[in-house]
């Protein structure tokens, strides 16, 4: 029998040939492969919680490794002599042991640790930036609501993993945790002694918080960002108005393989600067907290940036008691309202602020092109309102240390945070929306009469004029005849027009040749242009 | 440079074509999927000119930059001295050495990527439209009807009979599922003898009706002279573990005042209308529960001068000297007072539990 010989050139078109044959790939994979998207850096601000997301994952498998989920007491005998013979919870031990006796073990944990900083700070950003132009609104409202969900299961995984050493610190976190459920109206001692196995601390807290930070909660996180892009992809991403760009097309380049190419470099220089974070800059210094007992603390306790603006808000929250007279008496604690019922509007409000606009604005339309942020005051006004309402608890989060650091009295800067928390959101959105007004004016005016060239001109009555160069057609007097405002942006300087020559290119030595001279889509392509003399 | 212009996409071409470059099938594939390049152009005026072979040779310094530190992470990771030993030593730096080289290993490649894709790739502007459209009033019947046509099928509407049994038949195995998810979690916080919520380590129901000791956190008991006039130490109840985290609610401040104050603590306890505190005071001394009444931190701040408390978690102050009165933050309760009393061994004993719950506040508090 004569043995066929295995042509390898042919193997990949074999092989192609049998992938269609089984799973009619050949189409969608075309369309894979040319699909458009358009381009613009804050379209990338999601992308570095997407990739934060991916090292938390890979850190965090190296973590359970090495980590023992136990409240079990034993005696410390590693090799930082602090602590020696100290007794302390298994978790803590195996957390110490990971950070001082496993190679490389303390660079994973705040590679892990400021992974999880830059995905919840990237996460804010991302939806400030989607926020601020418009991109939640129809039809991409439920990749919105799957957006918040991400930062409150985030937020979760965030706690429930820095819970998890059993140090001095994250036993306070976790004792206000389960003060906050007995705040409950009702089912509060309930709810916290079926969620601690008893009284706190109890001994089953860390082994539960364990399997919901390293299988419940990524579980779910897993497939809402898989929600999360499948629906962008499905969409198509939103895109900047301009040139060309309608609301029906997506102007931009096909995802492979250029498109693809920057999304994996931009995934190696975020990785890149996650971990030079870990080598370079200490983050949650465990061993020097001790183990947690519940008769220490120390001052600046703080939580992660971004619960603290929880902290910031119970801190704030009046001593307001309320007590009902009825049978034994009952009581609602002050903390209810910023911890449980805040943390719950500050949630829900934002999931349903799309569809409140749309109702608004009576606004049935689906978009697909942003909205410069100046183009929707309103909106501008209540984000900047929220963002402040944010900034000033999470600023309250750490009045202790401002206190302590500036020598300003603690209750000074409680009543600060009280008053500001009121009056700072206000006055955000009145500046903000003066600002947009005032933005909006000036596109108006430069399109109604031109750019300020700079050039004064005398007249022979001997009154001085600016000369305005008109961004369009003149009429026969030579007044610009004004322009509709497209939505996007209004070249405002001579330089933007390519009247000005442009830099020369070259780090070290000049490159002989001049660079283009840029382009604005206004003026519709670069015109001749004449050197502008001092008007001898 | 090559610039496609709009239009030339608009009619379909035989892929067959033996003349067709791979680019013009490439476009044949855009125009099935309604996609036009409106500009396709190189960086780079001709071939291999002078720039684009710099940029060539940035990029592959760049990658080979990425080579080196990744190396270097790998010996470094090696060969360093790794293991902690105490004092300064040259097994600090591991951990930035690791950062450093890897880290920038990452960027140079990241951004021997980015310069690939940005300054080699032709750039181009391609149009794709959206064919966002809602499915037609016709497909949306269908679908529709296909629905009810199914719920028709099962005729759950024509045959009451399986509606009942249905719901009858679904609920039980519906709480079945959910309830041991539920009950094994439950834990009633105000069953037994000594429920959890309002007893602490220094009941002396726990103790076979002994009273408990106040100790240290070694467990070795107090006399008052321990302890100096304007003096405070934590203490535990001296019973097996009391001083772990079994028994987090006990944590007391016992604090040594100065006469004086000691005097107008006393007065402020008598004056007080609900009298609780009456009585619980042992000469000058005086002990709170440490846990903070608002969230469960220990108030283990104590300023001497003023006779204040403070909670450094949410800034709570107790004014010792008037029952530990919450007078600013979020506090709303005060501090509970331990019954303080010595036993015939001149050690300091609690008289008797904690009158008023220790710890955070919840709904049904007595």
């Amino acid at each position: 029998m004569k043995r066929r010989k295995i042509d390898l050139a042919e193997a990949p078109k074999n092989f192609a040939k049998g992938v269609d044959d089984r799973f009619q790939a050949a189409t969608p994979l075309r369309g894979l492969l040319n699909k458009v998207f358009p381009d613009h850096w804050s379209f990338l601000l999601g992308e570095i919680a997407l990739f934060s997301f991916i090292v938390l994952l890979l850190s965090g498998v190296f973590l359970t490794l090495f980590f023992d989920p136990s409240m079990k007491e034993v005696p410390y005998d590693g090799s930082y002599l602090a602590l020696k013979g100290t007794m302390m919870s298994a978790a803590y031990e195996s957390s110490l042991h990971l950070s001082f006796e496993v190679r490389g073990g303390l660079f994973m944990r705040q590679l892990h640790h400021w992974a999880a900083l830059l995905f919840m700070a990237s996460i804010i950003v991302h939806m400030a930036r989607v926020f601020f132009t418009g991109a939640f609104r129809k039809p991409r409202e439920i990749n919105w609501v799957i957006g918040v969900l991400l930062f409150l299961l985030g937020f979760f995984a965030g706690f429930t993993g820095y819970s998890l050493p059993d140090d001095g610190l994250s036993g306070t976190g976790l004792r206000i945790a389960s003060a906050i459920m007995l705040t409950l109206p009702v089912i509060g001692t309930w709810l916290s002694a079926a969620i601690f196995g008893g009284e706190f601390p109890g001994e089953l807290i860390i082994g539960r918080f364990y399997i919901a930070h390293v299988l419940l909660i990524p579980g779910i996180l897993l497939g809402l960002i898989a929600a999360h892009l499948g629906i962008v992809f499905k969409q198509k991403h939103t895109q900047w108005p301009g040139p060309l760009r309608t609301n029906e097309n997506v102007v931009g380049e096909r995802m492979f393989p250029r498109y693809a190419m920057k999304q994996g470099g931009f995934f190696m220089a975020v990785f890149g600067v996650i971990a030079l974070l870990a080598g370079l800059f200490q983050i949650n210094p465990i061993w020097l907290f001790g183990p947690y007992r519940a008769a220490e603390v120390s001052s600046a306790s703080q939580p992660d940036f971004y619960v603290m603006f929880m902290d910031g808000l119970v801190r704030l929250m009046p001593n307001w008691q309320i007590y009902i007279p009825f049978g034994d008496g009952y009581s609602i604690p002050p903390m209810f309202w910023p911890a449980v019922v805040g943390l719950g509007a500050l949630f829900t409000l934002p999931m349903a602020y799309p569809w409140l606009e749309a109702r608004k604005l009576k606004d049935k339309r689906s978009h697909h092109l942003l909205e410069r942020p100046r183009d929707n005051p309103e909106r501008v006004g209540i984000g900047m309102m929220a963002l402040t309402f944010f900034l000033v608890a999470t600023i309250s989060g750490g009045n202790d240390v401002i206190a302590d650091k500036f020598h300003i009295s603690l209750n000074a800067m409680t009543w600060a945070g009280r008053i500001g928390l009121l009056l700072l959101p206000p006055l955000a959105y009145y500046i903000s929306v003066r600002i947009c007004l005032g933005l909006q004016q000036h596109d108006r005016q430069v399109l109604a009469h031109g750019v300020e060239t700079g050039i004064i001109k005398r007249l022979p009555n001997g009154q001085f004029v600016e000369v305005h160069q008109p961004l369009g057609p003149v009429d026969d007097h030579g007044h610009p005849i004004p322009l509709e405002y497209a939505g996007w942006v209004v070249p405002k300087k001579m330089n933007r027009l390519g009247a000005l020559a442009p830099a020369i290119k070259g780090f070290f030595y000049p490159v002989e040749k001049p660079a283009d001279i840029p382009v604005s889509p206004a003026v519709g392509g670069p015109a001749k242009r004449e050197e502008i003399k001092s008007g001898r | 440079m090559t610039a496609v212009h709009h239009g030339e996409a608009g009619t379909p071409v035989d892929v067959n074509d033996p003349h067709l470059t791979r680019f013009d099938i490439v476009k044949e594939g855009l125009r099935r999927d309604d996609i036009e390049i409106v500009t396709y152009e190189s960086h780079f005026h001709g071939q291999n000119s002078k720039a684009e072979r710099r940029i060539v040779r940035n990029i592959a310094f760049l990658l080979l930059l990425s080579g080196l530190f990744t190396a270097a992470f790998l010996v470094f990771y090696i060969v360093w001295p790794w293991e902690f030993e105490l004092g300064h030593t040259r097994s600090d730096y591991y951990t930035p050495i690791l950062g450093i080289t890897l880290g920038l290993g990452l960027l140079s490649l990241g951004f021997a990527i980015l310069a690939w894709a940005k300054k080699l790739l032709p750039h181009e502007l391609s149009i794709q439209q959206r064919h966002g459209d809602p499915s037609s009033d016709d497909e949306r019947l269908i679908t529709g009807q296909t629905m009810m046509y199914v719920a028709d099928e099962l005729g759950v509407a024509r045959r009451p009979l399986l509606k009942g049994a249905i719901a009858i038949g679904a609920a039980p195995l519906g709480l079945a599922v959910a309830a041991p998810l539920v009950g094994g979690l439950i834990k009633d916080p105000h069953k037994g003898p000594n429920p959890m919520m309002t007893t602490t380590g220094f009941s002396s129901d726990a103790n076979g009706g002994k009273l408990v000791r106040l100790t240290r956190e070694d467990g070795s008991p107090i006399r008052p002279e321990d302890v100096s006039a304007g003096g405070q130490m934590t203490v535990y109840p001296g019973i097996p573990h009391g001083a772990t985290n079994k028994y987090a609610d006990s944590p007391t401040l016992l604090i040594h005042l100065r006469a004086d104050d000691a005097a107008e603590t006393r007065k402020n306890a008598e004056a007080d209308k609900n009298g609780r505190n009456v009585g619980s005071m042992w000469g000058n001394y005086v002990a709170y529960s440490k846990i903070c009444t608002h969230a469960g931190c220990p108030a283990s701040l104590y300023e001497q001068q003023t006779n204040r408390l403070l909670c450094p978690c949410h800034q709570s102050q107790f004014n010792i000297k008037d029952n530990a009165q919450p007078i600013f933050g979020p506090a709303t309760r005060r501090l509970p007072m331990l019954p303080l009393t010595v036993d015939e061994e001149g050690f300091f004993v609690a008289a008797e539990d904690y009158k008023d719950v220790v710890g955070p506040d919840f709904w049904e508090r007595p």
